[in-house]
This record gives C-alpha cells, sequence and structure tokens, in this order.
C-alpha cells in the first residue's frame, strides 16, 4: 500500500511531468490563460490519462510482447489513444451533451499530447503490473492538474500587474513557468523510486 | 522474418479494427444537428461580441433554434435584417428593434476638468478608479485610460487626444460591450436620432461640479422648466433627457438656448463633446 501511495505522490510532484520532465508544455502554456478552462483541461486530462494507461497496458501485454512486437509500442500507443480519445469523445457527445459542454472540447486536444502517450511509455519502460501503470498515470495526471491549476491562477493575477512591454503575455509565462519549476526541483530526490 | 511479417500484420489488423470501429461508432452514435443552426449562424454578423446574451454567435444560433422562447432578434450588431433573417429561418415573429449606439455621458477633457493627482499606474480605467477613486476631481466623470475603447471589437471607439472617448456612429453597432466594461458606468446606449444631449454623469451639486469641471450639468433645472414636452428632468441634481418623448414630440430644441452651462448640446456624434457647437459653425 505504502509503495501505491509513494508513487502516486513521485508521479503527481516529484517527477511533475510539466515542471520536472518538461512535457506536455504545448497545454500548459495553451489553455493556462483562464482557470476555469485549467480545472476543466485537468479533469480531463487525469481521465484520459488513466484509462488510456490502463488500455496501453492490456494492449502491451496480450498483443505486443506474445507477437514480439515490443519494438512497435510506441506506434501502437499513438493509434489506440487517439482512437479511444475519439470514441470517448462521440459517447459522450451522445449520451452525457452537459458534461461535453463543459468538458468534451478538451478531449480531442489532449489526444496527441505527449503527456498521454509518455505515460503508457514510461509504464512500460519501467515493467510495472497492471495496477502500479494505473496508479503511476493517476498521479501524472493529478500532478499535471495542480501544475495547470497553478499556472493558470498565477498568469490570471499576472493580467493586473505591469509588465514590461516586451514581455506581455507569452514571454513572461514562460519566466514565470521557469520560477515554478525551480520551486518544484525543491522536492526532486525526496522519494527515491 | 517473421516478426517483420507479424508486425505488418498486427498493425494492418489494428488499422482496420479500429478504422471499421470508428465508422461503425460514429454513424451509431450520430448526433442529429438541427442544419438550421448553421443557417442562423451564416446570417449572424460572426462579430462574437456576446451582446445577445450568448457566449458567441453559435450558441445563440443553437438557443434561437432550439428554444422557442428566445426571441430572434436579440442581435444588436446585425440590427433589423439580421432580426428579419433569423425569424425567416427559425419560423418566428421578429419584432422592430430601435437602433442604438454608444454615448459617452461626459465632457471633462484634459482642458476642462480638473485633476487632483498624477496616476502612473496601468493605463487602464480600473486599475485607475480602485487607487483612491482615480486621478480625476470629478468622481463621476471618465478617467480617460480608454478600458472601454480597447474591448470594442468593432472599432467603433476611439480615444481622443483630448481624453474622452469619441464613438463613431456608423461603426457603432449598439453591442453595449464599452457600456459594461467602464467602471464609472458612463457609457449608455441611446438612440442616434435624439435631438440633445447631456455628456455628464455627475450627481454631485452644483457648487462642486463647477469647481472640478467646467463642463459639468450643475443641475439648476432650468431645462426641465422650459421644456414644453416634459422631456428633461432633474434627479440627483443631473438632467436626464427621456429619449423617447424627445425624439417624437420636440421639433425645436429649447433647453438647448436656456442651459446656462451649455451642458446641454445638439446631439451631433462623432466629436469630442463640447466641440459640437465649433462644429456646426463650421469653426473646428
Amino acid at each position: 500500500m505504502t509503495e501505491y501511495f509513494l508513487l502516486f505522490l513521485s508521479a503527481a510532484i516529484v517527477n511533475n511531468f510539466v515542471l520536472s520532465r518538461y512535457l506536455g508544455l504545448c497545454i500548459f502554456f495553451g489553455v493556462s490563460k483562464n482557470f476555469h478552462a485549467s480545472t476543466s483541461m485537468g479533469l480531463a486530462i487525469i481521465s484520459i490519462i488513466t484509462m488510456s494507461s490502463m488500455l496501453t497496458w492490456v494492449i502491451e501485454h496480450f498483443i505486443l510482447i506474445p507477437l514480439g512486437l515490443y519494438f512497435l509500442r510506441m506506434i501502437v500507443f499513438v493509434v489506440v489513444i487517439a482512437v479511444f480519445v475519439q470514441l470517448l469523445e462521440m459517447v459522450i457527445k451522445k449520451f452525457m451533451p452537459t458534461l461535453y459542454n463543459i468538458w468534451g472540447i478538451y478531449l480531442l486536444l489532449v489526444a496527441t499530447n505527449c503527456v498521454i502517450l509518455g505515460v503508457p511509455i514510461i509504464n512500460s519502460e519501467e515493467h510495472f503490473n497492471f495496477i502500479k501503470s494505473t496508479v503511476n498515470a493517476l498521479g501524472s495526471g493529478t500532478g499535471f492538474a495542480i501544475a495547470l491549476i497553478l499556472f493558470a491562477s498565477l498568469r490570471e493575477k499576472l493580467q493586473f500587474s505591469d509588465v514590461p512591454k516586451s514581455l506581455e503575455g507569452l514571454g513572461i509565462a514562460f519566466i514565470l513557468a521557469g520560477m515554478l519549476a525551480l520551486a518544484f526541483q525543491g522536492f526532486s530526490g525526496m522519494i527515491p523510486l | 522474418m517473421i516478426t517483420a511479417i507479424y508486425a505488418v500484420l498486427a498493425m494492418v489488423g489494428l488499422g482496420l479494427f479500429f478504422g471499421f470501429f470508428i465508422s461503425f461508432a460514429n454513424k451509431k452514435w450520430a448526433v442529429e444537428i438541427d442544419p438550421r443552426i448553421h443557417e442562423v449562424e451564416d446570417a449572424l454578423p460572426k462579430g462574437q461580441c456576446g451582446a445577445c446574451g450568448y457566449p458567441g454567435c453559435m450558441a445563440y444560433a443553437e438557443a434561437v433554434v432550439t428554444n422557442a422562447d428566445v426571441p430572434p432578434n436579440l442581435c444588436a450588431p446585425g440590427k433589423d435584417a439580421v432580426a428579419q433573417k433569423v425569424a425567416e429561418i427559425t419560423g418566428k415573429k421578429a419584432e422592430a428593434m430601435e437602433p442604438k449606439i454608444a454615448f459617452v455621458r461626459c465632457a471633462g477633457t484634459y482642458e476642462k476638468a480638473v485633476r487632483t493627482s498624477l496616476y502612473k499606474g496601468i493605463s487602464d480605467c480600473v486599475s485607475a478608479g480602485m487607487l483612491h477613486g482615480g486621478d480625476k476631481g470629478c468622481t463621476y466623470g471618465c478617467l480617460g485610460y480608454g478600458t472601454c475603447a480597447k474591448v470594442c471589437m468593432f472599432d467603433a471607439l476611439k480615444m481622443s487626444p483630448e481624453g474622452i472617448p469619441v464613438v463613431n456612429p456608423d461603426k457603432c453597432t449598439g453591442c453595449g460591450k464599452c457600456a459594461t466594461v467602464c467602471p464609472r458606468s458612463i457609457i449608455t446606449l441611446v438612440s442616434p436620432e435624439i435631438k440633445v444631449k447631456i455628456n455628464c454623469n455627475s450627481k454631485d451639486k452644483g457648487a462642486f461640479v463647477r469647481k472640478n469641471c467646467k463642463m459639468g450639468c450643475i443641475g439648476c433645472g432650468i431645462c426641465a422648466k422650459e421644456c414644453p414636452h416634459g422631456a428633461v428632468m432633474v434627479e440627483n441634481f443631473l438632467a436626464v433627457v427621456d429619449s423617447s418623448i424627445c425624439k417624437e414630440k420636440c421639433s425645436d430644441p429649447v433647453c438647448l438656448a436656456k442651459c446656462p452651462t451649455m451642458a446641454i448640446r445638439p446631439a451631433i456624434w462623432g466629436v469630442v463633446p463640447g466641440n459640437e457647437v465649433a462644429e456646426k459653425l463650421g469653426l473646428s
């Protein structure tokens, strides 16, 4: 139990995907202008990451490894995740229109995101079992959501501050992201996994 | 070699499976969208201004088609022409729309109004207003940092060098974005056909108004007494014109001549308030 808890914490905070591994930066800068959008995006990321890493684990262990096609995993994962996200979007659009309005538009944005692909790849390289993969994915998604929400709150404050003309917009956002990453560097090495 | 064959087979198999699966799901779980929604959206001006009360033109198109209670004439920038088209597509009855444009109720230019302090913060009316109520003596007047001009998506509102925003009546669609964003609620929407305008928002007493601004309404009430139609009223030391009475009944506005401070001026649009008379005489 402790092992899983530590794995979750390590994925969420110590090895935070955005601020320690520098993955998924396109969404991190694209959707973080607005607090509400970033919360929805964070939720979408958590759910998609968890479900797609479960799915890819099954595909890897029941199709790729028996056939000796381990080296194809990256291509297969891309296809599987893209299809899965499309399908999920269709189902939600059809059966839960309210949920689709809040959350659905972010689904397709994350379909080919590097975080979503990164987690299954890490799972397969670390040879995690099914539960460990799921916990790792859940932790990574939560970490991404935390980083996104923190950053969006900071950027909303930033709109009211006096920024030098040449740094307005993305420029100051990059500097801010660097500072946030520095703060998260303080966690590094706290959980040796 | 055998691995290569496996690889090709596995990829082809996965590809075919997913391809058929997705196309099957697409048919099976397709969501029917009323084609009229797209027709309505094409008819709308697509400024995405939100004057209708919906987040964007698409949302309004969807609401007006699917909800019977949503009237077809909510699009302010589209005016009557768009309302007619939307009504035609949705089969609803469009009520006539009265065109409106934004009206800046302040004439306190840098020259005419007193500034009590020197503000060097962010060039934005909201933040200027938050700091001890702004740098202007008149607490009802335009701060002049152009928050309204920045928010106008039709390029109709420009800050003049004199420090008061000027509305271009040809470009203004009456969406009311500037009226919402103005921290002092100086901008209102009025009919462009009114005879007179009062560019003042000050509810201070006369002497106090006089001290802070040369252009303000002192609330003396002469206009209210002189107007034969009762279109002008003084409330809280500020003259207010009832535009419907003024537009319909009045042919010879006596209030213009009687106003001792010239706060009531002829309704000439697109000039810095205070310059109308000069404009009329061709002096500018």
